[in-house]
C-alpha cells in the first residue's frame, strides 16, 4: 500500500533528513536508570522490613533479659505465692527475699482493665451514636475534634490531674458512698483512706480508652450502608428503633473489635495508672484498695531494681505484656478489617 | 521530524485475557493515523504497547515486534528510553497538580536531568506556542499551578509538556473525549499542524475526528486489526462488511 | 386491642427519647473531663508561666524559682533525634507499601505489623530500647531516647505514609512515566511531591504522640536536673520532669509541674488542630 507523502506533486522530491535536535541527543544519553531503580526500590523494602525488625528485636531483648527470671521461676511465676515468715500472710514480690510471683499485677491489670471497660464502654457509644445520628451537622464537627483532643492529651497529664482532682474528689465525696451503701459486697472497703486504688485508676483509665473506642465505633457505623437504615425507618421504626437494628446490628462485630482495642490500649497504659493505683505488691477484694498493674511496677521499680533477679523478673512482666497486648490488638485489626473491609485509619 | 512504525505480530495480553492478536500494521512518518473501534476493542491497549505503557500492569504481557524508526523498542531499548522518544497524551488531562504550568512543560527534561535554564525558557515557550496555550498563560507561567487550568486549557498542557521532550512520535488516546466541544476543536486544529512535525497515532471513538484528522484510519474489533486503509477509503468504500457496518452504526 | 397499640407506641416514643437523652448525656460526660483539665491546667499552670520558666533550671530542693528549660530543650533534642530516625523509616515504609508492593502479601503483613506495633506500650519499647542500647552503653543517654522515640514514630510515619500516597491519582503516575522519567524520580519528585502535605501531616501526627510520652524515657533518657546536649549523657524531657515533679512532696516542684503540662498541653493542641486544618481543607488540592 504505498504511503501517502508529503509531496504529492512532486515524486522526485525526498524528505531531507533532519538534523536531530539539540533535546533529543541529550536525551539519548540519559542512560536506562536500572541501577538507581533497583538500588531505590530496596531502599523502601528494607524500610518496611524494618517494621518486621522492630518487632523481632523488642521480643529478642525481652526474652534475653527474663531469661534469669524464667530459668530461676518458671510457671511459678504467674501465680505462685509465698508465705511471709513474719506476718504468715502470702506474699508476692519480695525483693528482698528473692521471690517473685507476678500474680498482683496480672489481677491488677485485669480489674483496673475491666473496670474501665465497664465505664467506658457505654459512654463511648454513646457519644458514637450521638455523633453519628443524632448530631446536628454543625456541631459534629468540633465535637469530633473534642474527643481525638481526648486522645492526644499525654498519659502523665491525665495523671496529674488525676492525683490532685480527681483523688480527692472520690477520696472525699464518693467513696464514702460506695463505703456505704456497697460495702456489705465485700468490693468496698474502709481501710485505704488515700483515695488511691482501683476505683480512681478505672476512672481515669476509662477516660483514657474512651476517644479510641468511640472513634473506632463511629468509623464501623459510618460504614453500615445508608440502604440498611432506610429499610428499617421505611417499616415505620423510631430512630433509636433504626439505630438499634439497622446501624448497631450491623456494626456489632466492629464494635466488639473498638472494645477489644480499648482493652488493648488499657492494658499498656502506665503513668496515670501509676500515679494514682497505690503501688501495692498484694491483692485485696475491695476496689478502693491500693494495687498495682504490671505496666506500673515496671515503670515503678525498674530504674532502681535492686538486683539483676529483679530486673530480670520485671523485664519478664515486660514480655508478658508485650505478648497479650499483641494478641489482643491483633483480634481487634482483624475484627474490625472484617467489617470495614478495609484497613482502618492508622491514627489510632 | 517523526519516523514510521511498524508492527510485527503484536499479541498483548492482561493476565489470562487476551487482549491483541495478531497485530500487523505500518504506521507512515510525518502523518496522522486514526485508530477506531468499539470499546473495549484493544485500540487503547495496542497504543500502550507502542510506548511500553502496557507493562506497568504487573499481569501484562506482549509478543511481536514493535519497530520505531529501525528500533526494535523490545528487544533493544529499556521502556525508559523508549518513552521519552514516543510521547502520550491521556484520555483525561492529568498536569502534575503541585508544579507551575512553567514546570509541568519542563517537567520531562528537568526530571531527567536538563538543567540550562536559559534553554529551558525557550523550550517550553516554544512548547506552549505548538500546542496553542502561549497566548493564553504566558503572563502567569510559574504563578499559576498546572490543576487550576480549564479542561481544555490542561489537555493542551499535557500536549506541550509532551512536545516538550522532541518525541518523534506523539501517542493520543481519545485526547478530546473529555473535553467540551470547542476545545476538541482546538486540539483538533493542533493535530492538524502538529502532523507535520511528529508521527501521530490518535486513538478516537469519534468518527468524524478521525475522517477530520487523519489520513490513515485503522479499524480494531475484539482485538483483531480488520482494515488499516486510507481513511477516505474506510469510510466512503471499506473493504471489510466489518467495517462497514461499525462506520455505518449497526454496533459501537 | 386500640388501648394497647397506643400504649406500645407509646413505650417506643418514650425509648426513643431516652435513648437520645442517654446519648446526649454520655457526650456531655466525655466532653467534660476534657474541658475540666484544660480550665484546671490554665488555673494552676498559668501563674507560673513566666520567663524563668523557660529560661532557667530547676533549683535545688527548698529554694523557689527556676523553671524547666533544660526539660523543654532536653525535649525537644530528643523529638528532634526521633524525627531523624522515625520520619525517614516510616516514610520509607509508607512509599513501599503504596508504590511497589501494593496487594502483596509482604505488604499486607507489613501493615498489619505497624498497625499491631502502634498497639505495644511504650513502656515496653523503653525497657526493650534500655537492653538494647542502654546496656551495652553503661549508662542512660539522650541517644537511646532518641532511638525510642523514633522507633515509636515509624508504624504511624509509615501508615499515614501510605495512605495519603494511596490517594495520589493514578493518572499523575502514568503522566510521569510516559514521560520517560526513571521510576525512582517519579516517585520522589511526582508522587510524594505531591502527597506531601499530607505525609508531613502525618508526620507531625506522631510527633505529636511521642511528644507527650513518659513511660520509655524513664530508662533510657532518665532525666537530668540540670542542661545537658551531649547525646551520650542523660538527658531533661518535659513530660518526665512532669512526672517526677508531680509525685515529689514539694510545693515549688508541684508548681513547676503544673506550668510544665501546661505547656505541654498547649503544644500537644496546638499541633493536633494544625493537623485538623490541614486535612480538612482537603490534603490535595488540585490533584482531582
Amino acid at each position: 500500500m504505498p504511503d501517502p507523502s508529503p509531496h504529492d506533486g512532486d515524486p522526485q522530491a525526498e524528505v531531507a533528513p533532519h538534523p536531530v535536535s539539540a533535546i533529543r541527543s541529550f536525551l539519548l544519553t540519559r542512560g536506562n536508570s536500572a541501577l538507581a531503580d533497583r538500588g531505590f526500590h530496596w531502599l523502601m523494602v528494607l524500610c518496611a522490613l524494618s517494621i518486621f525488625g522492630i518487632v523481632v528485636l523488642i521480643a529478642a531483648e525481652l526474652v534475653l533479659r527474663s531469661r534469669l527470671a524464667w530459668g530461676q521461676f518458671g510457671l511459678d511465676f504467674f501465680y505462685k505465692a509465698y508465705i511471709d515468715t513474719y506476718t504468715g500472710l502470702p506474699m508476692y514480690w519480695d525483693p528482698v527475699n528473692a521471690h517473685f510471683s507476678a500474680l498482683p499485677f496480672l489481677y491488677g491489670t485485669i480489674v483496673s482493665s475491666f473496670l474501665a471497660l465497664l465505664l467506658a464502654v457505654p459512654l463511648a457509644i454513646g457519644v458514637a451514636v450521638f455523633l453519628t445520628e443524632m448530631c446536628p451537622g454543625a456541631l459534629r464537627g468540633p465535637l469530633a475534634f473534642i474527643t481525638e483532643l481526648l486522645a492526644a492529651i499525654p498519659s502523665v497529664i491525665y495523671g496529674m490531674w488525676a492525683v490532685f482532682v480527681l483523688v480527692p474528689l472520690l477520696r472525699e465525696h464518693v467513696n464514702p458512698w460506695f463505703i456505704k451503701l456497697l460495702g456489705w459486697t465485700g468490693f468496698f472497703a474502709d481501710d485505704n483512706p488515700t483515695g488511691l486504688g482501683f476505683v480512681s485508676a478505672g476512672i481515669i483509665l476509662a477516660i483514657m480508652i474512651l476517644p479510641i473506642i468511640s472513634s473506632l465505633t463511629r468509623e464501623v457505623m459510618t460504614a453500615v450502608p445508608h440502604s440498611q437504615r432506610e429499610a428499617v425507618l421505611a417499616l415505620g421504626a423510631t430512630r433509636w428503633e433504626m439505630i438499634r437494628t439497622g446501624v448497631l446490628r450491623n456494626a456489632r462485630i466492629g464494635i466488639v473489635g473498638a472494645i477489644i482495642l480499648g482493652l488493648g490500649r488499657a492494658l499498656g497504659e502506665t503513668m496515670a495508672v501509676a500515679m494514682v493505683i497505690g503501688n501495692s505488691p498484694e491483692i485485696h477484694r475491695s476496689l478502693l484498695a491500693n494495687g498495682s498493674t504490671m505496666s506500673s511496677v515496671i515503670a515503678n521499680e525498674f530504674a532502681e531494681a535492686s538486683s539483676d533477679l529483679h530486673l530480670s523478673a520485671l523485664m519478664e512482666l515486660g514480655m508478658a505484656l508485650f505478648i497479650v497486648t499483641i494478641i489482643v490488638n491483633a483480634f481487634a485489626r482483624l475484627l474490625i478489617w472484617a467489617v470495614t473491609r478495609g484497613t482502618p485509619s492508622s491514627a489510632h | 521530524m517523526g519516523v514510521g512504525i511498524e508492527v510485527t505480530t503484536l499479541n498483548a495480553w492482561y493476565g489470562t485475557n487476551h487482549t491483541l492478536q495478531d497485530i500487523n500494521l505500518n504506521i507512515p512518518a510525518n502523518h496522522a493515523t486514526a485508530l477506531i473501534g468499539p470499546s473495549g476493542c484493544g485500540k487503547s491497549t495496542f497504543v500502550r504497547c507502542l510506548n511500553r505503557m502496557h507493562e506497568t500492569n504487573p499481569v501484562a504481557r506482549v509478543t511481536g515486534t514493535v519497530r520505531i524508526g529501525d528500533l526494535d523498542i523490545y528487544a533493544d531499548a529499556k521502556p525508559v528510553e523508549i518513552r521519552r522518544r514516543v510521547g502520550m497524551v491521556f484520555q483525561r488531562p492529568n498536569p502534575f497538580p503541585t508544579m507551575s504550568i512553567y514546570d509541568n512543560v519542563a517537567a520531562g527534561l528537568k526530571l531527567n536531568g536538563y538543567s540550562n535554564r536559559h534553554a529551558l525558557d525557550e523550550i517550553v515557550e516554544k512548547s506552549l506556542k505548538n500546542s496553542a496555550l502561549w497566548d493564553e498563560v504566558k503572563d502567569d507561567l510559574k504563578k499559576k499551578s498546572g490543576a487550576s487550568l480549564s479542561g481544555g486549557q490542561q489537555q493542551r498542557l499535557c500536549i506541550a509538556r509532551a512536545l516538550a521532550v522532541d518525541p518523534e512520535v506523539l501517542l493520543m488516546d481519545e485526547p478530546a473525549s473529555a473535553l467540551d466541544p470547542v476545545s476538541t476543536a482546538k486540539i483538533e486544529d493542533l493535530i492538524f499542524q502538529l502532523k507535520s512535525q511528529y508521527t501521530i497515532v490518535i486513538v478516537t471513538h469519534n468518527m468524524q475526528q478521525a475522517a477530520r484528522v487523519a489520513e490513515k484510519t485503522g479499524f480494531f474489533l475484539n482485538g483483531r486489526m480488520v482494515e488499516f486503509d486510507f481513511t477516505q477509503k474506510i469510510f466512503t468504500n471499506p473493504t471489510d462488511k466489518r467495517t462497514e457496518d461499525y462506520i455505518t452504526g449497526r454496533f459501537g | 386491642m386500640r388501648n394497647e397499640h397506643t400504649l406500645r407506641a407509646k413505650i417506643r416514643t418514650l425509648a426513643d427519647y431516652a435513648a437520645t437523652g442517654i446519648a446526649v448525656f454520655s457526650t456531655v460526660l466525655v466532653v467534660a473531663p476534657l474541658v475540666a483539665i484544660f480550665i484546671y491546667l490554665v488555673y494552676k499552670g498559668a501563674v507560673s508561666l513566666n520567663w524563668d520558666f523557660f529560661t532557667k533550671v530547676p533549683k535545688p530542693v527548698g529554694e523557689a524559682g527556676g523553671g524547666m528549660a533544660n526539660a523543654i530543650a532536653g525535649s525537644a533534642i530528643l523529638l528532634g533525634l526521633g524525627s531523624l530516625i522515625g520520619i525517614p523509616i516510616g516514610i520509607g515504609g509508607g512509599v513501599f507499601l503504596a508504590e511497589f508492593g501494593r496487594g502483596t502479601r509482604l505488604a499486607n503483613a507489613v501493615r498489619f505489623t505497624a498497625d499491631v506495633l502502634n498497639g505495644v506500650p511504650s513502656i515496653v519499647m523503653g525497657i526493650a530500647i534500655y537492653s538494647l542500647v542502654v546496656v551495652p552503653q553503661g549508662h542512660f543517654s539522650a541517644f537511646s531516647g532518641g532511638v525510642v522515640l523514633g522507633v515509636m514514630m515509624i508504624p504511624t510515619v509509615c501508615r499515614t505514609t501510605e495512605e495519603m500516597l494511596l490517594m495520589v491519582p493514578n493518572s499523575v503516575r502514568e503522566a510521569a512515566l510516559a514521560l520517560g522519567v526513571p521510576n525512582w524520580r517519579s516517585v520522589v519528585a511526582i508522587t510524594v511531591r505531591t502527597a506531601s502535605p499530607g505525609i508531613i501531616t502525618g508526620c507531625m501526627l506522631a510527633f505529636a504522640r511521642v511528644a507527650g510520652e513518659t513511660a520509655p524515657l524513664i530508662f533510657t533518657a532518665f532525666g537530668n536536673g540540670d542542661w545537658s546536649a551531649r547525646l551520650n549523657e542523660p538527658i531533661a524531657a518535659l513530660p518526665l520532669q512532669i512526672y517526677v515533679y508531680a509525685l515529689s512532696p514539694y510545693d515549688e516542684w508541684h508548681r513547676l509541674a503544673w506550668a510544665g503540662a501546661l505547656v505541654l498541653i498547649i503544644l500537644i493542641v496546638l499541633a493536633v488542630s494544625l493537623v485538623r486544618y490541614v486535612t480538612s481543607r482537603g490534603v490535595l488540592k488540585g490533584a482531582s
